[in-house]
């Protein structure tokens, strides 16, 4: 059994929020750059040129990228070997949230009550934690910030298996060009199939934390990335959706075993600002 | 992209006119900023007949929640935030003056027609370039409902704020206008 003191949690959840909303990674930083030169558009070129300016100060200065510095989302690898000391585990996740936000100049975006009071907790939280107990003796962070511009563009469709590979894709497309310019394009799409119906929204979500330039390893689902991609980028929808060739830097599917009556598929939307970093302790 | 115009705020419906969807425009001046709980107090106090606490004739408002500015900073980063949200507050708005909106993503029908028929403006920034356009606010003051946080009506003194037009005065809409051009 390994000790880990809730302090030090506490510290790397703070650290991993402010450094995902200042720093957009190298493998989205060489998307933008790709996608530019690619561009037919030139409103679409100029969009680009914008993110990539916006990226490169708010590195230098650190700074939000974006404004909406988003809900924390976190998922937590759990070494089943782990005793954690001192405060309780949510405490110290809520304490590294609070902090961060707080003394990062990020925005806090959080409410108490979703329908009737709606009223600031002011300090971003409560997290959303997603926890699963792995082996080992460690505690793997992934914090992944979303901003709500793009969470609002997310669906959820239980299809019936006889819907099959197209249905799937049909969903997923039609999801991306229903929301049009709403979710900050060019986007990166998550998608989740399989499970039950929140398993298949929490994989949508946990395919947003997959570096852009690594494909599915079972070579179908990544020809299903590549295809969905390609459909997605015909649109014409573009950066900022105002027109080009350039509407999704990624899309990134993961699967779990289902029953055999369904095929649940969740689509999950980030925005340009594909946000995450992640630490082990 | 042509070269960028050059507004003043507060503008007028006839100065307005010359802008076409697709245009470069570089906005300076005092700029609100209000979204959605801001939008549903300014509409709430109209259906009571009470006074404004901001005069919206000739006015634009960006529909932004600001990130806090950081210490030597005059303004935190501050990019759009999606506009649909405020369509069912924005015609009473139009209708008491208000000239121009900046945001991000679509319309509906009945925000384009208020905006034909009273002579207003939509425009866009990038959506997340918010630590880039951050640079163009010079001064920000809250001026209204400061217990909504990001969410209060701030003023904003801009400079060359960054943006482009999406919906003209005549309806013109950049999003139906550009992406069938790219279309496959």
């Amino acid at each position: 059994m390994r000790e880990i003191r809730a302090e030090l949690i506490k510290e790397t959840v703070k650290d991993l929020f402010m450094k995902a909303n200042y720093f957009a990674g190298e493998d989205l930083v060489c998307k933008f750059k790709e996608a530019k030169k690619k561009e037919e558009s030139p409103i679409g070129k100029s969009v680009l040129d914008q993110i990539i300016q916006n990226a490169e100060i708010a590195a230098r200065e650190r700074i939000a990228l974006c404004q909406d510095t988003g809900m924390a989302v976190l998922f937590v690898e759990l070494g089943q070997d782990v005793r954690i000391a001192g405060d309780d585990f949510n405490e110290a996740v809520n304490a590294g949230v609070r902090e961060a936000y707080e003394q990062g100049y990020l925005r806090k975006s959080v409410v108490d009550d979703p329908l009737f009071d709606r009223k600031n907790t002011g300090d971003n939280t409560p997290a959303v934690v997603h926890l699963e107990i792995v082996k080992g003796d460690r505690i793997k962070f992934i914090a992944v910030p979303k901003g709500f511009g793009s969470e609002n563009m997310s669906s959820i469709k239980m299809l019936t298996p006889a819907e099959g590979v197209k249905g799937v894709k049909d969903f997923v497309v039609g999801s991306v060009l229903k929301a049009g310019p709403n979710p900050c394009p060019p986007v990166v799409v998550g998608v989740g199939i399989g499970g039950t119906m929140e398993k298949a929204a929490l994989l949508a979500k946990k395919a947003l934390t997959r570096p852009l330039d690594r494909r599915h390893p079972d070579e179908r689902y990544a020809q299903l990335e590549s295809e969905i991609l390609n459909l997605i980028n015909s649109s014409g929808i573009g950066p900022g959706g105002l027109g080009g060739r350039t509407t999704a830097l990624a899309v990134n599917i993961e699967y779990f075993p289902t029953h055999i009556a369904g095929l649940p598929v969740a689509v999950n939307i980030s925005c340009h600002a594909y946000r995450h970093a992640q630490a082990t302790i | 992209m042509g070269d960028a115009i050059r507004i003043n705020t507060p503008v007028t419906s006839e100065q307005l006119k010359i802008l076409k969807a697709g245009d470069s425009v570089l906005i300076s001046g005092v700029i609100y900023t209000a979204r959605d709980a801001a939008h549903k107090r300014l509409v709430q106090l109209m259906k009571e007949g009470k006074d404004l606490p901001v005069n919206l004739n000739g006015q634009i408002i960006y529909y932004v929640g600001p990130a806090p500015a950081k210490p030597g900073y005059a303004a935190g980063p501050a990019g759009p935030t999606t506009s649909g949200r405020m369509d069912p507050y924005t015609v009473p708005l139009l209708e008491r003056g208000l000239k121009g909106m900046i945001g991000k993503g679509i319309r509906s029908a009945e925000v384009i027609e208020a905006m034909k028929k009273y002579g207003a403006v939509y425009f866009g920034a990038v959506g997340g370039a918010a630590a880039l356009i951050s640079r163009s606010i010079k001064k920000v003051e809250v001026v209204a409902f400061e217990d909504l946080g990001t969410e209060a009506i701030h003023r904003f003194y801009v400079e060359d704020f960054p943006a482009i037009v999406i919906i003209d005065s005549e309806g013109n809409n950049l999003y139906e206008i550009e992406p069938p051009k790219y279309r496959r």
